[in-house]
């Protein structure tokens, strides 16, 4: 990874307590990390940074997970973007929703840091 | 007045029926018809009250004084009785098609034919003198209307009152036989009775306001002067108790009277279209009574007055008094509303009676002769109508000759009260055989000879005697001799006038009889199917055509060429369309009919011919078997059991049904519930979720990181203790909502001053106040009065509205104000904050559990979602309330009312 421009990780969740670990956790990780603190924001970012992966809130102020993912997908420039779910809704029909709408991964909350480090990187190495 | 002017008026006013008649019968073919008015309904009923009533009253009531009333007094007591009774025979009617009271009889009886003759034979001979007094008061009223002496004239042609009677004849036979089938209604006629029944009434009233008002000057005026009159103490006292006896059997007769004389039969059963139109007749009806009462009395006390001792008939004062103020006009309305009260009875009554000679008397004649059964069929029809019409025609000219021999020499009340003697004979045959299953043909036939004889002694040949036509010492001293037969005195009764006396014994010999032979002799098989469905008829009624018991065999042709004989090709084929869709089945193979079909073909023939004529033209054409009593009961208890068990069928999937609805709302209202536990469940978790996250990943970085830099360090566990903090304090929330829910939750009850709890929660978030920079302003009324709650409780309430207004009023320039004071019984605190504000949408359901974290658009970091739902327990268990009022963008106000005289229950 050294020597090779910083993947982009966008994370976001209108929680700042869970933010603020997962920021950490990304940057310790030597990725390039930006914050969104509900939906607006993070497809603002979105169009503007096009990062490679996004961690993704569902239930949030305003716009909700699904609909940044789908904007995600709609979006040209983000092609090839990883979307990992995170979220604390745990039914079978909101995880199915998660990958119709067009997830990588759906990690139900609480979930290990060390698990969520592991899957991305398998899914960006693949 | 001029003789040709009153004959021509009073033509005029019978083209006037004629008018009023075709036109009603043209709205009917239009299908607007007049008969579906109860007001119509009613109106008919007055026919009830004839020249007797109109001349005779006033007559009665200026000889004899009050007893004119009684005759009124009955029917208004039978009034109410009219549901049970009359309403039953109008059913049995319907159902059996019977057309005549004979006929009523006869089909109870088992439909038989020497039954319906005798009742016939007493009808006519009964009532034949009672449309004789309607042609001798159309008479006399011609006779002091014009001052030609009408009275005397020999008999026939010379005499106007005969062509009368024939101009009547003719309105009869044209409205009265217009359809050979008599169940059919006549609409035409029926109108014009109604009006006329109003014409009689409004006419006497007006005469009755003239006598009263015009005449004299009031009724106070001639009751005063009345009083100096010799006879007026008599007039208004009874007597003695012979005067009680006398009203007694007076009242008794005309109860009789209202049902069974052969027109109110005829307008109140088979002219009945509507059962419920008994209802508006049945206080309608004595009303008119009571109105055309009103002034009898001062007309007759008028008359009295006026013609002191002068020779003028009493029965005669409505029309004298007019005549002598010189109102001519006014005196011809009266002739013409007399005249109209005594046509109307004349139109009804004959036409009742030429159906039951027809249907009762030929027709039975006629199909005894095989001759005439098996070669003149087809002519039947016509045979009939044409005796209906000669029957017409007949009666008339007997009731004319009735009148020029007899009743000229009596009152009009003295020879109707012998008609209502008659009628009276039919009362236990038909009131027992509608109520009493075991009154047998035997009872009934012995009760009404035995009693028409005795009428016919006692009432009849007295008249007779009275006229001459028999010598006087039958009165005096009995028949050859024996004092014990004198007809006034039969068998020594002595004391009694004439009418108690005859209604006595007649009544008396008849109940005993038809009782008596009843018990004593045995119903055939026929008779008790009818005495069964009789007496049961709204059980049976919903049965189309089982209540005819039948056995045998019968072919389909002969049934329908019995149908086109009576009824025409086009009725009847008309009737058999009706049937096939009653009775879809299809027809049997050999061309046998079905028994419901021989049935249903006899009821239509009854309609036509009478019942026992139609029983004999069906088993003509059948080949009947034998059947026994025991069979007639059990096929009439299958069809009765049949409809009990369909209406018990009906009953119990009706509160099945009831049930089944019980069951799914209540599992529906379960259902609901296992939802909302379901999404408080799944909120609950999803809401633990979110701070195990932040602290599970802050604790694994912690852990995987040691070398992590102090500060960051000291910032994640300050997290983590927050989040923990957050965690706890849900799940008390949790467990106090929960508890609140199920009742659980106790209240610590003391006294509690709300001004103090209000400073302590403001305390405790101070330090928060502070940091946010908000203007917090306290505002609670001195000395408010202490309530009893439970003082931590409404802390809790306090500092939870206090806190959510911290966190939602103005970021920059944040105000609240906490306000309290006292207000109709009641401590009423408010906390205002200067936020964004809440939708009114939602001002009810913020008080729902987790409701934010529901709706993401006002969720907030800290709250646990439970805040205000807990509140709103804790003071609806102080038996308070609690609310919000809120715009969008002006901020919220939060308040509630905590009643200060209240008993908290410890325990809620």
């Amino acid at each position: 990874m050294k020597g090779k421009e910083k993947l982009k990780v966008l994370v976001v969740d209108d929680e700042p307590s869970i933010l603020m670990p997962l920021e950490f956790l990304m940057r310790k990780n030597g990725y390039q990390v930006y914050i969104a603190r509900n939906g607006t924001e993070a497809m603002e970012s979105v169009d503007k940074e096009q990062p490679n992966v996004v961690l993704l809130d569902i239930m949030m102020p305003d716009v909700d997970g699904y609909e940044v993912c789908r904007h995600i997908r709609e979006s040209e420039a983000m092609n090839g973007a990883k979307v990992i779910f995170m979220s604390a809704k745990t039914k079978d029909a909101d995880i199915k929703k998660g990958y119709d709408v067009g997830a990588d991964l759906y990690i139900p909350k609480p979930f290990s840091t060390r698990f969520l480090i592991e899957k991305i990187k398998e899914l960006t190495q693949s | 007045m001029n003789y040709w002017l009153v004959i021509g008026v009073s033509f005029c006013y019978l083209a006037l029926l004629f008018g009023l008649a075709s036109w009603a019968e043209r709205r009917s073919a239009a299908g607007r018809s007049f008969v579906g008015n109860p007001y119509i309904y009613a109106l008919s009923m007055a026919v009830y009250c004839t020249a007797w009533t109109y001349y005779g009253s006033v007559g009665r009531a200026a000889t004899t004084g009050l007893g004119y009333l009684a005759i009124y007094i009955g029917p208004t007591l039978m009034a109410p009785l009219w549901w049970v009774v009359l309403r039953k025979i109008i059913r049995i009617c319907k159902v059996q098609r019977i057309t005549t009271i004979a006929d009523f009889i006869s089909s109870r009886y088992g439909k038989n034919i020497t039954l319906g003759s005798i009742v016939t034979i007493v009808c006519v001979l009964g009532i034949i003198p009672y449309i004789s007094i309607q042609l001798k008061a159309i008479a006399s009223s011609l006779d002091i209307l014009t001052g030609v002496n009408e009275v005397g004239r020999s008999p026939l042609f010379g005499d106007t009152s005969f062509f009368i009677a024939l101009g009547l004849g003719l309105f009869t036979i044209v409205y009265g036989t217009r359809h050979v089938e008599a169940t059919e209604r006549h609409e035409g006629m029926v109108t014009a009775i109604a009006f006329e029944s109003l014409f009689k009434l409004v006419i006497f009233i007006v005469a009755g306001v003239f006598v009263t008002y015009g005449v004299f000057n009031g009724f106070g005026d001639i009751m005063q002067k009345a009083t100096q009159l010799p006879d007026f103490e008599r007039l208004m006292t009874f007597d003695n108790e012979s005067g009680f006896s006398q009203w007694f059997w007076m009242v008794v007769l005309s109860m009789l009277a209202i049902l069974f004389l052969p027109r109110q039969f005829q307008v109140a059963v088979v002219e009945n279209v509507n059962e419920q139109h008994l209802n508006k007749a049945m206080w309608l009806f004595p009303l008119y009574l009571f109105a055309i009462n009103i002034f009898v009395l001062p007309i007759a006390f008028g008359g009295d007055l006026i013609f002191n001792g002068a020779n003028v008939d009493a029965d005669m004062f409505v029309l004298a008094i007019p005549l002598s103020e010189g109102k001519s006009i006014l005196a011809l309305l009266v002739y013409l509303g007399g005249y109209s009260a005594a046509t109307s009875m004349v139109i009804v009554a004959t036409i009742a009676l030429s159906v039951m000679v027809s249907n009762n008397i030929v027709m039975p004649l006629l199909v005894a002769i095989p001759a005439v059964k098996n070669n003149y069929q087809n002519q039947l029809t016509k045979i009939l109508l044409f005796s209906r019409r000669l029957g017409i025609l007949v009666i008339l000219l007997l009731a004319y000759l009735y009148y020029k021999g007899v009743a000229e020499y009596y009152s009009l009340v003295e020879v109707g009260l012998v008609s209502f003697a008659a009628v009276a004979q039919f009362a236990p045959a038909i009131i027992g055989g509608i109520f009493w299953k075991e009154g047998t043909k035997n009872g009934a036939l012995a009760g009404i000879v035995v009693g028409s004889i005795v009428w016919f002694y006692t009432l009849v040949v007295p008249s007779m005697v009275g006229v001459g036509m028999l010598p006087n010492s039958i009165l005096e001293n009995g028949p050859l001799g024996m004092a014990l037969l004198k007809p006034f005195e039969l068998f020594g009764l002595q004391g009694m006038d004439y009418i108690s006396h005859a209604m006595f014994w007649s009544m008396f010999l008849n109940v005993g009889l038809y009782i008596g032979v009843s018990l004593l002799s045995k119903q055939t098989s026929q008779e008790r199917n009818q005495a069964e469905v009789f007496v049961d008829i709204f059980k049976y009624s919903t049965v189309f055509e089982s209540s005819i018991v039948w056995k045998g065999t019968a072919y389909i042709p002969d049934i329908k060429s019995l149908l086109v004989n009576f009824l025409g090709e086009k009725k009847a084929e008309v009737a058999m369309k009706a049937y096939k869709r009653k009775y879809p089945e299809p027809e049997d193979e050999s061309g046998k009919a079905d028994p419901k079909l021989v049935t249903y073909a006899e009821k239509l023939l009854a309609g036509v011919i009478g019942s026992s004529s139609a029983r004999i033209m069906v088993s003509s054409v059948v080949k009947e078997e034998e059947i026994s009593i025991d069979e007639v009961l059990n096929i009439l208890k299958e069809s009765q059991q049949l409809i009990s068990i369909n209406n018990e069928l009906r009953r119990k999937s009706m509160e099945l049904r009831r049930a089944t609805e019980q069951l799914r709302s209540a599992n529906e209202r379960l259902k609901q519930l296992d939802e909302l536990k379901d999404e408080f469940l799944s909120t609950v978790t999803h809401e633990l979720r979110t701070p195990l996250t932040s602290i599970r990943a802050l604790s694994e970085i912690l852990y995987d990181n040691p070398e992590m830099e102090r500060e960051d360090q000291e910032h994640f566990l300050q997290t983590i203790v927050k989040e923990s903090e957050r965690l706890t304090r849900l799940i008390t929330h949790v467990l106090d909502l929960e508890r609140f829910e199920s009742g659980k939750q106790k209240l610590n009850l003391g006294p509690v001053q709300i001004e103090e709890v209000v400073r302590e929660s403001v305390q405790t978030l101070e330090q928060l106040v502070q940091e946010k920079n908000i203007d917090l302003v306290v505002d609670v009324q001195h000395n408010l009065p202490t309530i009893q709650g439970d003082r931590d409780r409404l802390m809790q309430v306090l500092v939870n509205l206090v806190s959510n207004a911290i966190k939602f009023c103005n970021p920059e320039h944040g105000r609240i104000i906490v306000s309290g004071y006292y207000i109709d019984g009641d401590i009423k605190v408010n906390v205002v904050d200067n936020g964004k504000g809440i939708d009114p949408e939602f001002h009810k359901q913020i008080f729902d559990k987790f409701y934010q974290a529901q709706n993401q658009n006002i969720r907030k970091p800290e709250g646990s979602g439970l805040g205000l739902p807990i509140s709103k327990k804790i003071i609806e268990s102080h038996q308070g309330r609690i609310w919000v009022e809120s715009e969008l963008g002006k901020g919220a106000r939060f308040s509630f009312v905590l009643p200060v005289r209240v008993n908290v229950p410890a325990n809620v």
